[in-house]
């Protein structure tokens, strides 16, 4: 299953990033084969529309799920059509989401928000 | 004459001055211009009888003719399209209806379609003709509604008050692109002065005369009167802090319909900006 994480850098000691559509990387983890790579997110410079972009990205790295702390509508639309799953994090650490994950302790977030569409939020 | 009343910061009184002008005139057009909030017709309360609808024209996919070539995705600059497992997706409300991504689909996959973004009404209070525009919630952009309101405000009014919306953005430069002259309505505050500013800067970028309004005053404001006297921005009248005034508005009364002294206030203040346009007007400046 390959699994991606928002995360503040391109190194897994930076964390979990607040944001989904404004994270400056993802993370793409590979839970079989452990392979993971770090993708940049050009969707953070977009003045409207980021967490579309940011979604279309990881739909094209054939995502299975995303463990994210929130999201917002319009990227929860592109996964649901993508049947991409959203859980939500727990912590702040990339490892322990990861591990969470894989003993099957996280859940699904269910909730998202409408968006902060253009006021630097998300 | 066209006056556009306009506010960086929202709250400081700008549906106040701009619907007491409207009433205090002989005659007069009421265009409410902040389609996002839009409460004029809240004071003037007119039975509207005409509502016309505003469209825009939003892309629909013939999914079958799409090749996937995503040339309209990359396009867009709002990203209001995506692809996704072998369909494209459309997010109709980030949608700016530049037309790009029908122009450029190589299969024709794409074509216009119209959406109502929104709404405008007309009503009648005593001497005001009131014309609201309403955008619906969600929707990217007020833009087309403005401009159809602009464009539809009839010219046998001598007088029209424009009631922009808060800010400085796009539909505000839109709001006062046609008028004679613009009225700045400020708090004396730090951050009425902030915005004050931004406005300043915008109403001078359009090269419109304009002239500012203190609301909410209680003694002279050093700063606010220091940055008039800098920028020479002319100020036209001031509105007191005052708990009646405020009681009356909250309760959605027009002021100059209730009291007498008001009705002096605010007609003295509408033949000073009358007086003041026509000699910047003719000015130039």
């Amino acid at each position: 299953m390959v699994i991606a994480l928002p995360v503040n850098d391109n190194s897994v000691e930076s964390g979990i990033c607040c944001s989904f559509g404004r994270a400056p990387y993802f993370l793409i983890f590979d839970t079989k084969s452990k392979a993971s790579l770090f993708l940049e997110n050009y969707a953070i410079q977009e003045q409207e529309g980021a967490g579309i972009k940011a979604a279309q990205m990881i739909v094209d790295n054939r995502v299975d799920a995303l463990l994210t702390p929130r999201c917002g509508e319009n990227a929860a639309r592109v996964f649901k059509t993508a049947n991409i799953i959203l859980y939500k994090t727990i912590t702040d650490s990339v490892n322990d989401n990861i591990a969470a994950f894989q003993k099957n302790q996280l859940s699904v977030l269910s909730q998202t928000h409408a968006g902060f569409h253009g006021h630097n939020g998300e | 004459m066209k006056v556009a009343v306009l506010s960086g910061k929202g709250g400081t009184g700008k549906t106040l001055l701009s619907v007491n002008l409207a009433a205090v005139s002989p005659r007069a057009l009421y265009i409410d211009c902040d389609i996002e909030e839009p409460n004029g017709r809240l004071f003037f309360k007119p039975a509207f009888n005409k509502t016309e609808f505003v469209t825009v024209l939003v892309p629909e996919v013939k999914q079958t003719l799409c090749n996937g070539c995503r040339q309209c995705v990359d396009f867009c600059k709002f990203n209001a399209l995506t692809y996704i497992k072998g369909k494209l997706v459309i997010f109709d409300s980030l949608c700016h209806s530049c037309n790009g991504c029908y122009t450029l689909c190589p299969k024709k996959a794409l074509s216009p379609k119209k959406k109502r973004i929104g709404r405008i009404q007309r009503g009648v209070s005593r001497n005001v003709s009131v014309t609201t525009g309403i955008l619906n919630v969600g929707e990217a952009s007020g833009v087309p509604i403005i401009k159809k309101l602009i464009k539809s405000a009839s010219a046998s009014y001598a007088l029209h008050i424009i009631d922009c919306p808060p800010g400085s953005s796009c539909i505000v430069m839109e709001s006062i692109k046609e008028a004679d002259y613009c009225i700045l309505v400020a708090e004396p505050t730090i951050f009425g002065l902030h915005n004050l500013k931004m406005v300043d800067e915008l109403v001078r970028l359009f090269n419109k005369p304009y002239g500012l309004i203190l609301n909410k005053c209680m003694d002279p404001w050093d700063p606010i009167e220091a940055f008039c006297k800098e920028r020479r921005i002319n100020i036209l009248g001031r509105i007191p802090l005052d708990q009646d005034i405020s009681k009356l508005n909250s309760e959605g009364f027009i002021l100059v319909r209730t009291k007498k002294a008001y009705k002096n206030f605010f007609s003295a203040l509408l033949k000073t900006i009358q007086k003041e346009a026509d000699n910047q007007t003719i000015i130039g400046a």
